[in-house]
């Protein structure tokens, strides 16, 4: 199958242990069952027949944070919710990735007001936004792509990013 | 006369568990919990595995919809209204405009009714289809939930078609519609329709008679009707009690009371019930959705906006020839319009139940307050009264059956 047709019968491929993790990690990708708002009916869109997400290992939703190694953050946070997305990212294991999805998440969108956080990277590191209200499921996927990507250039050693700090507020209410 | 019935607060039940007791054990459900549909959080008072009082707890996904909508002119709050119940955008988009036209007093085509009725009855559809794939998935039957996205995907097309969007279409304005329909809709909508039923039927062949279905629905969560008036449930909900109370009938709007379809309604008031109850709906509103097909194709082309031009933009081409019509363009695009004092309360049936929208105007050109009286939160209170006495697993069926859309509960 695949390789083999291509290239020959190959007894041996040498490649690096980083590569190897970050493909074994890119290809088993299990996103946490988090449905915030309109964004979720899409993601739901996303995993349903026509788009089926399985196609990238991803047809299994935890609906436990600890088992989770994605956060896909689908829909607005409201300052009441926040302090309960940031306690679920702190209870997956690493190493583990999010997406802001939509605009609300990724910059507060249409909802420029009182109740909701203006992005949820002031709560959560983000590392890919995607765009639209709500984005397309095509556009959820190129988002995962995308993740998968800078998953592939990841050192084993640890994500790169510093974690953000506990003991400051998450959300600052004025 | 009966005892009244009452909801208990979350602290009601959380305090006599901290200040020690002991015979029954205080379990939190939500906010993040793949059976709630969203970001409803419930505590349970729980004796064993049986609920014996329980509170909803809303509020995680409030978003200040009702006071955005104070800052923005009348046709720019439309947007926000698309978000409030996500599952049914062109039902809250038409209870709003159906408000704000009241108050405005002014006429619609002929051709936007037809096809405002059309769009909403396919909405109600795809609602139902949502509804029907967490409600399965909710008990286990992964394959309906893939069955129904397929169909929603094909409602989801003829949005983008007619709106560019898939589901925020925002494509019923004050006033009309945002634009006219394409060429290709009615033969997209005619093939969606022609299909409908027999894929209605296999979700039927699913379900209906399943007996791992029956044994978890059938004489689960039951209501009676006196109790379900006195909670104010409506929409599917009631009707499953044996209660045949539908907006469109009683007090029509969009010129309902011209199309020919029944209310479907159940007997027992249980989970089973209320499937039975919305999978006739669907097939109704195939029915609507057929005839509202078959006017459109004989009305023709048509305005599809009001001619009020203090309402409504002149057509473009206007602009260049007319004073009047230059000056009507840029007052509604700076300023927008401006309707008398007053107030306007607007009911329809959206999937879930009487959707209201009031409407206060102080003669600005921004709403002084837009209030809606959203189906899920009300329907919402009538939990408690349903699962006391029932199994944890029996609520995750029930929250289902209810089908509460989080974003319009806590707007």
């Amino acid at each position: 199958m695949g390789i083999e047709e291509k290239a020959g019968n190959l007894g041996i491929v040498t490649t690096t242990l980083e590569t190897v993790v970050n493909w074994g990690r890119t290809n088993a990708m299990w996103p946490l069952l988090f449905g915030l708002a309109c964004c979720a009916i899409e993601m739901m869109g996303a995993q349903a027949s026509n788009y089926d997400l399985s196609r990238f290992g991803m047809e299994l939703n935890r609906a436990s944070p600890r088992q989770a190694d994605l956060m896909i953050v689908a829909g607005r946070v409201s300052r009441k919710m926040a302090p309960v997305v940031r306690r679920l990212y702190d209870q997956m294991p690493e190493p583990k990735w999010v997406i802001a999805m939509g605009d609300c998440a990724a910059c507060g969108g249409i909802f420029n007001n009182y109740a909701i956080v203006q992005g949820v990277d002031e709560v959560v590191p983000v590392d890919v936004y995607v765009a639209g209200c709500p984005p397309r499921p095509e556009a959820l996927i190129d988002g995962i792509m995308m993740l998968h990507q800078k998953v592939m250039r990841e050192k084993i050693s640890g994500k790169k990013e510093a974690p953000i700090r506990l003991d400051q507020p998450l959300v600052q209410v004025k | 006369m009966t005892e009244p019935i009452t909801v208990p607060t979350p602290q009601q039940i959380i305090e006599p568990a901290i200040s020690g007791r002991t015979e029954t054990m205080v379990l939190n459900m939500g906010p993040h919990h793949p059976s709630t549909h969203g970001v409803l959080r419930l505590v349970l008072e729980l004796d064993g595995e049986v609920v014996v009082n329980l509170a909803p707890d809303v509020g995680y996904l409030h978003t200040g919809i009702e006071k955005t909508m104070e800052s923005k002119t009348y046709q720019k709050a439309v947007v926000l209204t698309d978000r409030m119940d996500y599952l049914a955008p062109l039902s809250n988009n038409l209870c709003y405009a159906l408000a704000v036209e009241k108050l405005l007093e002014v006429e619609i085509p002929e051709r936007a009714q037809i096809a405002r009725v059309l769009l909403t009855e396919l909405q109600r559809i795809s609602s139902h289809l949502v509804w029907l794939g967490t409600h399965a998935l909710d008990l286990a039957a992964m394959s309906v939930f893939l069955y129904a996205f397929r169909e929603r995907e094909q409602i989801l097309d003829i949005f983008e078609l007619v709106s560019g969007a898939r589901m925020m279409t925002s494509y019923f304005r004050i006033g009309g519609l945002a634009y006219d329909l394409p060429a290709d809709f009615l033969p997209t909508v005619e093939q969606f329709l022609a299909i409908m039923p027999s894929r209605i039927d296999e979700y039927e062949d699913l379900l209906t008679a399943n007996p791992l279905w029956l044994e978890r629905t059938v004489g689960v969560g039951v209501i009676d009707a006196q109790a379900a008036i006195a909670l104010g449930l409506t929409g599917a909900n009631l009707r499953a009690t044996g209660v045949a109370y539908d907006v469109r009938k009683a007090m029509p709007y969009s010129g309902y009371e011209t199309y020919s379809f029944e209310i479907p309604i159940g007997k027992n008031g249980d989970i089973y019930d209320r499937y039975r109850v919305r999978i006739a709906e669907m097939r109704q509103s195939v029915k609507i959705a057929q005839q509202a097909a078959e006017r459109l194709r004989e009305l023709g082309p048509g305005p599809v906006v009001t001619p009020n031009r203090k309402v409504a933009p002149p057509p473009k081409r206007e602009i260049t020839e007319s004073m009047e019509s230059l000056i009507h363009h840029f007052k509604l695009w700076t300023e927008g319009f401006k309707p008398p004092r007053g107030d306007a309360y607007v009911s329809i049936e959206s999937p879930r139940g009487i959707l209201g929208c009031y409407v206060v105007s102080d003669g600005s050109p921004k709403p002084w307050r837009v209030h809606f009286r959203a189906p899920s939160f009300i329907n919402l209170q009538s939990l408690a009264h349903m699962a006391k006495g029932r199994l944890v697993a029996d609520l995750v069926a029930l929250i289902a059956s209810l089908d509460p859309v989080l974003g319009e509960v806590d707007r």
